[in-house]
């Protein structure tokens, strides 16, 4: 089955190349059959990369390891769930997905518009073709999923216990989809610029599909920042990571368009502003991609080094070039067609807000790529850390949750002091209350940052209530709807307007969490005995005991050893939780003569953390007990004398079987006993961090916001309010 | 048995790829698109953003942000806009419809 995915992948080869030519042909030739067919191009290659995926992914799940992919980055004592995962954690295998995802969200795109924006189409097409021939030759003559070694191997080497997390199965399908929703966009974007058209029709489809970009690749970072938080054992869920950052990215870039477009739709500004934002926006997603594997940059993410780097470094330099060269060639069509009316605007706000995004953007780019900036130009290469980048993008975070407030509450063209009064009024108040309140009943007055912010939130929540109140009064003065219905009704009429009020508010939520979790939390390190506690903020946090397990991994990641903890949380006296961190062991890469059971358990150790949360506060630790290095093992094992000692019982004459057996039911869990019944001191990570909860509603409220923006509105309301617009018209020019 | 399975999948693959393409090498005659079509299109989304436009400009007004001058002023404009996007709708029909006698 391997030769039928290889065969796979060159059709998939073919049928990209085929469409490119075809769409081009058509466009040039006016023949709506070749368009046609290179459309359909598109979803050949979605079937045909459908069928490579399925082939790949049973032999995943059957632990072919035949296949080198497969090999490497999974094993028999894989749970099926990871082992699923396990594709996308190689190279190769994400690029597959990759391209399997590009293809899936360009047939939706080229089948949405297959009666629509023809003469922009085929170009459109040829572009998210020429995007899958890139990564199909890279599959095709680089690195191919299918590569085998006969014989197979009869284990493989496992998957890597940090992705051993149920993230794996969303959080990289989910970034990825951002990632590729963003070519559409850059697709239709370069051929609206082509053919010199970037009127309504192109700004309704794009912004769709901008929107959608922009909701998945969220999703898929808030993912990843959860999952860190959960993970990786330092407490933290942001850490400025280069991947981090490189998904952040085009994030940023894309919200700054989904403002300035509706200035381009109302009033024809902006159009190279716009223009360049699209293109820059997926541009930053392939060197998001790029950066997920290529190791150029220090990350957590980095799991080994690339050799794809010129491919993708040219791909780039190509979107760049291109780009620019589209956009100054066609400037006489992307002029504006008005200027501001008034810097007390609407306009003026998403202005603003899409300076400040680019700004942030802009500073999260250079701190990022700092290390390669700094060795072109000194020869040593340097880095930025948390502080720097703190430093520029918590002010630039805090303005921009004003201007979340602003907006909303100012009209488009010129609002005037008298409106403002009225429309400023509550939001304000509201805020200066929250002002008293930081110094008084909230205790937050210690960090300035902290309490701007919140005075910021509580203004956007105060600007966006009034707004949602005010609306739904006027419809129901309007209609004899009762109040839910009214306010259905006012939401479903205008859910660009409202989604949009829903995602400031979800934004501000999400800030709040950040800024209260990461000003005002608590945290020690140090190494505890059985029976000491230490006060952790307001919280006190006894070691009560020690716990094991050898083989039944109590968190399901397949590991062979688990040593954990039980920690008694109190407050005041009171009873308020109990956390179990643990830290998981995983086999060496190859076990050793002799070494049978530290081989078994010398591999990668990971935290998984002990987590209380709730909507006020969340209560974390982590365990790492301590050990001492056995001579020709890398890392320090826990009780690692008595591994020693087990493994001298190992009789090297019998089968590997038998050894295994041994060590597996008879010295691992003995080894484990004694660490429970005499528990060494170990050395733990305890947080005590308010409001962290709010960081993940945030979240899921920016989530209803943008698929209320998204949704599309029932054609029957269309034709209804289009009838009665045309209605209200035709009067007037009855009147002229 | 799997290199039979292989076999008839590449095969399956091959020719349903096949068939989906073949289209322009099987069609009688090429279709070309209505030319005005796209322009039509054009039209009908410059409508439907423009009474978006006049929508938003009334909740701005029932939402307080806009005074009763701002507020007929612009609409007015907005509305004025909407004839001419609506008259050149009708010029274009009129220039694609059947001449009857």
């Amino acid at each position: 089955m391997a030769f039928a995915g290889r065969i796979a992948l060159v059709l998939a080869l073919v049928v990209a190349l085929y469409g490119i030519a075809a769409a081009l042909y058509g466009a040039r030739r006016g023949r709506r059959d070749w368009v046609d067919s290179a459309r359909r191009s598109v979803y050949c290659l979605a079937a045909v990369l459908t069928v490579a995926m399925v082939i790949l992914e049973v032999a995943f799940i059957r632990n072919d390891f035949a296949y080198n992919t497969v090999a490497n980055t999974s094993s028999t004592t894989t749970p099926l769930l990871y082992r699923a995962a396990a594709m996308w954690s190689s190279q190769e295998g994400s690029l597959l997905l990759w391209v399997w995802l590009l293809s899936i969200w360009s047939s939706v795109a080229t089948f949405i518009t297959r009666n629509r924006l023809r003469d922009i189409v085929p170009y459109a097409t040829s572009v998210l073709l020429g995007f899958g021939a890139f990564f199909t030759t890279l599959l095709v003559f680089f690195d191919s999923p299918f590569a085998q070694t006969h014989p197979a191997p009869v284990e493989g080497a496992g998957l890597d216990p940090l992705l051993r997390n149920p993230s794996m199965l969303i959080h990289p399908p989910m970034l990825y989809s951002g990632y590729t929703f963003f070519t559409i966009p850059f697709a239709f974007a370069v051929g609206a610029l082509i053919v010199r058209r970037v009127d309504a029709d192109w700004i309704r489809v794009t912004r769709r599909f901008a929107l959608a970009s922009w909701l998945f690749l969220g999703i898929g970072v808030l993912l990843g920042a959860r999952w860190s938080y959960y993970e990786l054992g330092w407490g933290g869920y942001w850490g400025w990571d280069p991947v981090e950052n490189a998904a952040l990215m085009p994030w940023l870039i894309s919200t700054a368009f989904l403002h300035s477009v509706m200035i381009q739709e109302k009033r024809g500004m902006l159009k190279i502003w716009n223009a360049s934002l699209v293109l820059a926006a997926s541009t930053l997603a392939i060197v998001g991609t790029f950066l997920v594997r290529s190791g150029v940059l220090n990350s957590i993410h980095a799991f080994g080094a690339s050799t794809l780097g010129i491919p993708f470094v040219t791909l780039i330099a190509v979107m760049v070039a291109g780009s620019v060269y589209l956009v100054v060639s066609r400037r006489e069509v992307l002029r504006s067609e008005h200027t501001l009316d008034s810097l007390f605007s609407r306009e003026a706000a998403f202005l603003l807000n899409n300076v400040v995004l680019v700004a942030l953007c802009f500073v999260i780019f250079w701190g990022t790529f700092f290390p390669l900036i700094s060795k072109a130009a000194t020869g040593t290469s340097q880095l930025v850390g948390v502080t720097w980048f703190d430093r520029y993008t918590v002010p630039l975070a805090l303005i921009l949750v004003l201007l979340s407030g602003i907006g909303p509450v100012i009209a488009w063209r010129r609002a005037t002091l008298a409106n403002a009064r009225r429309n400023f009024l509550l939001p304000l108040a509201a805020a200066a209350l929250m002002a008293i309140a930081a110094y008084t009943v909230v205790p937050i007055g210690s960090s300035i940052g902290a309490v701007v912010l919140f005075c910021g939130a509580v203004f956007v929540f105060a600007s966006v209530g009034q707004e949602f109140w005010r609306g739904w009064r006027a419809r129901r003065a309007m209609s004899s709807e009762s109040p839910p219905v009214a306010l259905y009704s006012m939401v479903r009429r205008n859910r660009r307007r409202y989604g949009g009020y829903i995602v400031h508010v979800g934004i501000a939520v999400l800030f709040i969490g950040v800024a209260a979790s990461s000003t005002f939390q608590h945290e020690q390190q140090l190494s505890l005995r059985v029976g000491q506690s230490v006060r952790v903020g307001a919280y006190t946090m006894k070691y009560v005991g020690a716990t094991g397990s050898v083989v039944n991994d109590p968190n399901h990641t397949g590991a062979t050893m688990t040593l954990g903890a039980v920690l008694r949380v109190t407050r005041g006296g009171h009873y308020v939780t109990t956390l179990r961190p643990s830290a998981g062991y995983y086999p060496a890469a190859q076990i050793l003569p002799g070494q049978v059971v530290a081989g078994l358990i010398s591999g990668d150790a990971v935290d998984q953390v002990g987590l209380q949360s709730s909507w006020r506060r969340d209560l974390w630790a982590a365990i790492k007990p301590l050990g001492t290095t056995l001579p020709a093992l890398g890392a320090p094992l826990p009780e690692a004398g008595l591994v020693a000692q087990a493994d001298a019982l190992v009789p090297t004459t019998d089968s590997t079987v038998k050894q295994l057996g041994l060590a597996y039911y008879v010295l691992l869990p003995a080894i484990v006993r004694h660490y429970v019944n005499f528990p060494p001191p170990a050395s733990f990570t305890l947080i005590a961090s308010p409001l962290v909860m709010w960081i993940w509603i945030g979240g899921l409220i920016v989530l209803l916001g943008g698929l209320t923006a998204i949704w599309p509105s029932p054609a029957a309301l269309r034709s209804r309010v289009r009838a009665r617009y045309l209605a209200r018209v035709a009067q007037e020019l009855g009147r002229a | 048995m799997s290199a039979l399975i292989a076999a008839l999948l590449i095969a399956a693959l091959v020719a349903f790829v096949v068939w989906l393409l073949s289209g322009p090498f099987r069609a009688r005659a090429p279709v070309a698109a209505p030319a005005d079509s796209d322009e039509r299109r054009a039209l009908e989304s410059a409508k439907e953003a423009k009474y978006a436009e006049i929508r938003d400009n009334e909740t701005d007004f029932r939402t307080g942000k806009l005074s009763d001058e701002d507020f007929r002023a612009l609409n007015r404009q907005l509305r004025a806009e909407a004839v001419e996007i609506l008259r050149a709708i009708d010029e274009l029909d009129s220039q694609t419809s059947v001449p009857t006698d």
